[in-house]
């Protein structure tokens, strides 16, 4: 699955430039599904990224783990899902060097957040690379509630928290790692349009 | 001067009410009979006598009972409050300043001691009588924004200055006209602005971030903007929209005079002098159609602002649905005739 090409969008959206390599540095890799195969693609174009870097992957389904497991990398670590390997990668950033690289690879929820993660531990936005790849699902707040609701494939979709019809709305916090869902139906309580699948 | 505080409420039996000195004084923010965007920026240095741009924080007869909404508001969400952790300075930067213009511009009501960093703080219309140390937190109940703007009339966003841009930071926000801080702290100018329509092509936001990136101390500035409001709701929060949101389908012919409410912003930008932060006010005024058009020129200039007002902007603002009731009741109340440059009534 190649990179996403999002439509021209909103300003507060961020823009994920693709991975770029950056030679034999200390390196940390996240990826979830399709977004392995990115990272597959990186160090294809500059062997002697594997030697510096430490990997988590999450497959979500997808088979690049082995694939990636034999890589030699400096690690390489899967996980069964971001929440559960969040201790792990938040260690990871703390005792990463001045020089270390970032490279993100996935969904927008996984990006989003793990991108937070690292400038809170202090490293610069631009020690970091993030790539698209795989499902548009947006991660959305409920700005009623102010509930996430992950893999929103849909507009308008239902709050997970509190049950409220939310529209998606253009527009895109780094610090919640999430785009703003707000009641489809407040005006008119019930009239609720037809859902549509969400494209870019 | 002696203001006579209104009792009277934002919200449920909607008892808010602009008395004849206020309708005259209010910031009508037409100053043709079109309405575009613009960086329509001017010092914020004083003004006509009685109006609301002659004081740096202007204090009316809404005062006591908005803060009792904020109060309320607070209470149900205190999210409608967030300051980041290095925002502590400007906190008390934004206390220096509204105390300071407070108790010089209204010494009946306010007033200010200090001895070194031991301050004495006076506000008459609220009660408070307070000495604390100027920055230490301790001495306080609140964070310093907190306190201060729980004092203060309008919604407050104070804004760090780095790499070029302004950091929405923190703020205490219980009067937006639908924006919600808890999402939108932490952005930069340019990405809390992302959902406001056709501004970004025009080039304005490029254009407002320059000039406000150059505020200087002692030096600041304001403009208005505005928006439709149906009923004289402060808290017109996207947190509480599924709430307020089934009102503004309430509109008749017969009571859009009554219930439909022209909301004006005002909002000054002041240079922080500790944190190099720039504070935001905004401050909010609502008056209802039938007392707008007490003023003949207003009434005339707003149906042409409606009428002639591109359909993506009655959008964007929330009052497309209401559109057509505004322009059939404002159309009673234009003649056709000229009206005089300037936001000020005639004569």
């Amino acid at each position: 699955m190649p990179a996403t090409k999002f439509t021209p969008s909103i300003t507060s959206r961020p823009v994920y430039d693709g991975l770029t390599p950056h030679g034999a540095v200390p390196a940390l890799m996240l990826a979830n599904g399709p977004g392995g195969e990115a990272l597959l693609e990186l160090i294809k174009t500059d062997p002697t990224i594997p030697g510096h870097a430490h990997v988590i992957y999450i497959p979500e389904g997808c088979g690049f783990g082995k694939t990636l497991e034999s890589k030699g990398f400096a690690s390489y670590f899967e996980a069964a899902s971001y929440a559960s390997v969040l201790p792990r990668f938040r260690k990871l950033l703390a005792e990463a060097g001045m020089n270390t690289r970032l490279y993100l690879a996935g969904t927008e929820g996984l990006i989003g957040q793990a991108t937070s993660e690292a400038l809170e531990a202090g490293m610069l936005p631009e020690a970091i690379d993030a790539e698209h790849r795989g499902s548009l699902a947006r991660r959305m707040q409920c700005v009623h509630c102010k509930g996430i609701t992950e893999n929103v494939t849909t507009d308008p979709f239902t709050c997970s928290h509190c049950g409220l019809s939310l529209f998606v709305r253009d527009h895109y916090s780094h610090r919640h790692a999430a785009f703003q869902g707000v009641c489809v139906d407040a005006e008119t309580p019930g009239e609720i349009p037809p859902r549509q699948e969400i494209k870019a | 001067m002696t203001i006579q505080f209104n009792d009277e409420t934002f919200r449920d039996d909607y008892s808010y009410h602009n008395s004849a000195e206020a309708i005259r004084r209010f910031p009508f923010p037409f100053d043709k009979d079109d309405y575009m965007y613009a960086v329509n920026m001017e010092p914020h240095a004083g003004g006509r006598e009685g109006s609301p741009f002659e004081n740096r924080f202007d204090v009316d007869e809404h005062y006591v009972a908005e803060m009792r909404d904020r109060e309320i508001t607070l209470n149900e969400d205190p999210l409608r409050c967030q300051s980041l952790p290095h925002m502590e300075l400007a906190g008390w930067d934004l206390l220096e300043l509204i105390m300071e213009c407070k108790a010089e511009d209204y010494p009946e009501l306010f007033s200010l001691h200090r001895d070194g960093d031991r301050w004495h703080w006076i506000n008459r219309p609220l009660g408070i009588d307070h000495k604390f140390t100027f920055l230490d937190p301790t001495t306080l109940p609140y964070g310093p924004m907190e306190y201060i703007t729980r004092q203060a009339q309008g919604d407050f966003a104070l804004l760090d200055q780095r790499e070029g841009n302004l950091w929405m930071e923190a703020g205490m926000v219980t009067s937006q006209a639908d924006w919600s801080l808890d999402f939108d702290i932490g952005m930069n100018f340019f990405e809390w602005h992302a959902p406001v329509p056709k501004a970004h092509e025009m080039g304005i936001f490029q254009r407002a971030l320059k000039f406000l990136l150059a505020i200087q101390q002692g030096a600041p500035s304001r403009r208005l903007n505005w928006t439709m409001t149906v009923n004289p709701r402060l808290d017109t929060s996207p947190e509480n929209y599924h709430k307020w949101g089934p009102e503004k389908r309430t509109l008749t012919p017969e009571n859009v005079g009554e219930k439909q409410f022209l909301r004006v912003e005002l909002q000054t930008f002041f240079r922080l002098p500790r944190s190099n932060g720039l504070a935001f006010p905004i401050r909010c005024y609502l008056i209802s159609l039938q007392d707008l058009v007490t003023v003949p020129k207003w009434g005339r200039r707003l149906h042409r602002v409606i009428r002639d007002l591109p359909d993506e902007l009655a959008e964007y603002k929330g009052f497309a649905v209401n559109r057509q009731l505004i322009i059939d009741y404002l159309a009673q109340f234009d003649d056709g005739k000229p009206t005089s440059p300037g936001i000020f009534p005639d004569e």
